[in-house]
């Protein structure tokens, strides 16, 4: 068993594929009633529901912080949640190249498991494919989520003004320094873990709490500049945020530093950036920062104006400039 | 480490320091009735300048011109050309810095290539593509070494572990650059007019301070070397605007805790042991007698110069003005192309491209439209 990898024949339907089945997929998430059918059938309340869906690729599959299965089930979780959204019901399909180690695959969807019932959500379909050997890079994993949305625990962007509070739940750049860091092709090594983390509980106990909630965003790939640069020009709302109110792990910025990569267009897979009126910030701190996930909660900045849809940085000079998109990938520097 | 970063970065001081900046450069434009004028040498100066700030909060009071320091900026359009003709050949690898991937060619890019199949990978230092090549054994894996004297003693230490070694797939293709040729060649065409060098630190660790007295003594220009956080910035300017003030020519060491008077013998030395000096072609300017260091004959098997028969034809012809920008005699918004035909997604020249380019800083940090 210890050695054992996947063949093309764990994805013909045959006896493998049964046995990886219950073995692997059904005993992690133990979903013994839903996987005797082709669809799981499961209750509804009647009100708005939500879906989304998200498909992961990571490399290195595994990192210091977590897996490519961690990030599967709290990314999908996160963007429900970051929509006001209860998430209660995800799904799993997994694209495995063959020769993948059978092991590691029991590791992945275990803590898949183990993350899904940390965050209450309960995984009840899925999917396994098996392709070629050297046709695809190890395992792909795509989640699709489905919650309950609570009207009253909805974020309201229509309502976005000049002097609202902008928060961040806390460091930024951790996971992409740890993935550049655990792929180790740039020899930098660090002691960061991913911020990987399912968000749903530390936003429900603000939501529930708070009205003043304008809008809520996960600053993933492109990090915390690229999502305000998407609400600014979604929202049509000038913002400004300052460089030195910025949570940054030393580290973080050591090896920003070092390879002339920009903290604030790295990826975070545990934060939330969230909008609010002036008047609520500080109970949206208190609120966050009750919970180990959002200790380091700070205000960041402010939205300064409703015209012109941009993002602007107030450097520790006194000076501000305009934040963009990032232009084509970020490349580690030559000197 | 860490905390004397924050130190070098920390606002109050920065905000303090930019007053007296500011009041050393009134008093100068009120004696000479203009601004005044300094270049700084390199890339990772233009970035720092542009990205902390410093270069818009002093834009009424000192005029900063970036010089020819960016690598793949001052590489001549034929050379890229060439390393990107190196990606044509089956089993090869193609290691290289972040930089040059996205430097467009005539026809391709790098990163096209790869998009075609080609394997091409980015490493951030040079040894790392001949550990490559050892697991790699039945392929030919080259990388392109370009850079300036920061740069040039990591080529050797790579060149080095591949000759004990004895890694026969192994192979470098170098256009590298050397900071006093260009400066001397700026100095003398006399096209800018300036009044002092803000001096890189990090190229200055290896070279040393007295390796710039030819600026004092041959040309009458003061220089300050000068790390790159805001409070390093900041200082390096206020001295050299206080040297302009007091009637000083000097070169004055800002960075002191890392540059010596002599720079770092042992990286020296490993240049001196693997490469010689030859003339260079620079983008805009054309061939510098004696500009470039590559690989000495003894080790002429690692050049990959030798080992592969590459030949291009004349670079096509665009409307890019990168060649006046690394001069200093423009600034990229003077450049018909500058964030239209010619943004980062789009690079037209290599100024655009380079994490060190002026104008990938211009559009990055000083854009408003």
């Amino acid at each position: 068993m210890k050695d054992e990898r996947i063949s093309l024949a764990h994805g013909d339907g045959g006896e493998l594929a049964h046995r990886l089945i219950q073995d692997i997929f059904v005993a992690a998430f133990g979903h013994n009633d839903q996987a005797r059918f082709d669809a799981a059938i499961f209750p509804a309340a009647s009100q708005q529901m939500a879906i989304t869906t998200d498909s992961f690729v990571v490399n290195p599959l595994f990192f210091p912080g977590g897996n490519i299965g961690k990030l599967a089930v709290a990314g999908t979780v996160n963007d429900l949640a970051v929509s006001g959204v209860t998430p209660l019901y995800l799904t799993a399909a997994f694209m495995i190249e063959e020769g993948f180690k059978v092991q590691e695959l029991k590791e992945i969807v275990n803590s898949m498991a183990a993350e899904a019932q940390k965050t209450n959500v309960r995984i009840i379909a899925g999917d396994t494919k098996v392709v070629e050997r050297g046709s695809m890079d190890g395992l792909y994993i795509n989640t699709t989520g489905v919650g309950f949305v609570n009207e009253k625990n909805l974020p309201r962007p229509e309502a976005i003004a000049e002097g609202d509070s902008i928060i961040i739940s806390g460091t930024v750049g951790d996971h992409g320094v740890a993935i550049v860091s655990a792929r180790g092709e740039l020899g930098i090594k660090t002691e960061i873990d991913s911020d990987c983390a399912s968000l749903n509980d530390l936003i429900r106990n603000v939501v529930e709490n708070v009205d003043g909630v304008r809008i809520m965003r996960d600053p993933t790939r492109g990090g915390i500049a690229t999502t305000l640069v998407e609400i600014a020009e979604d929202f049509g709302v000038t913002m400004e945020i300052a460089e030195e109110e910025i949570p940054l792990r030393n580290e973080v910025k050591g090896v920003c530093e070092i390879l002339g990569y920009d903290p604030l267009y790295l990826a975070n897979e545990g934060k939330v950036l969230m909008i609010v009126n002036p008047s609520d910030e500080k109970r949206v701190l208190e609120l966050l920062r009750e919970h180990e996930l959002g200790k380091d909660a700070k205000v960041i900045g402010q939205v300064t104006g409703k015209e012109k849809g941009r993002l602007h940085l107030r450097t520790g000079l006194g000076s501000t400039r305009r934040l963009n998109r990032l232009s084509g990938m970020m490349l580690p520097r030559i000197c | 480490m860490l905390e004397l970063l924050d130190e070098f970065s920390n606002s109050e001081l920065s905000r303090k320091l930019l007053v007296k900046v500011k009041e050393a450069a009134q008093e100068y434009i009120h004696i000479h009735g203009r601004k005044p004028v300094f270049m700084e040498v390199c890339g990772s100066h233009t970035m720092a300048l542009a990205e902390t700030g410093v270069k818009m909060a002093l834009k009424d009071h000192v005029q900063l011109i970036s010089g020819p320091g960016c690598p793949v900026c001052v590489t001549d359009q034929k050379s890229i050309d060439a390393m990107i003709k190196l990606a044509d050949g089956d089993n090869r690898i193609i290691c290289t810095f972040g930089d040059m991937v996205r430097v467009p060619g005539t026809e391709v890019s790098l990163m096209e290539a790869k998009t075609q199949g080609k394997d091409i990978r980015i490493v951030y230092s040079p040894p790392d593509a001949v550990r490559i090549a050892e697991e790699n054994p039945d392929k030919e894996v080259i990388f392109l070494g370009i850079g300036f004297e920061t740069t040039i003693p990591v080529l050797a230490v790579a060149l080095k572990a591949a000759i004990d070694r004895d890694v026969h797939n192994f192979s470098m293709w170098m256009t590298t650059k050397l900071v006093e040729p260009i400066l001397r060649t700026l100095l003398e065409s006399q096209e800018v007019s300036l009044d002092g060098f803000l001096l890189p630190g990090h190229v200055s660790i290896i070279l040393g301070k007295n390796q710039y007295q030819y600026l004092v003594d041959e040309y009458n220009i003061p220089g300050v070397i000068s790390g790159f956080e805001p409070v390093e910035l900041l200082g390096g300017i206020y001295k050299l605007i206080r040297q302009l003030l007091e009637g000083r020519v000097e070169i004055e060491n800002d960075h002191s805790s890392v540059v010596t008077d002599e720079g770092n013998k042992p990286a020296q030395l490993l240049m001196e042991t693997y490469f010689k000096t030859v003339d260079e072609a620079w983008r805009g300017i054309g061939i510098i007698a004696k500009s470039g260091m590559d690989i000495r004959e003894e080790y002429a098997r690692f050049n990959a110069k030798n080992r592969f028969n590459i030949e291009v034809g004349e670079p096509r012809k665009t409307k890019c003005r990168c060649g006046e920008i690394i001069r200093g005699l423009i600034s990229p918004e003077a450049c018909p192309l500058f964030g239209k035909a010619c943004t980062p997604i789009q690079p037209i020249g290599p100024c655009m491209v380079s994490a060190e380019g002026t104008c990938a800083a211009h559009y990055q940090y000083m854009r408003e439209d």
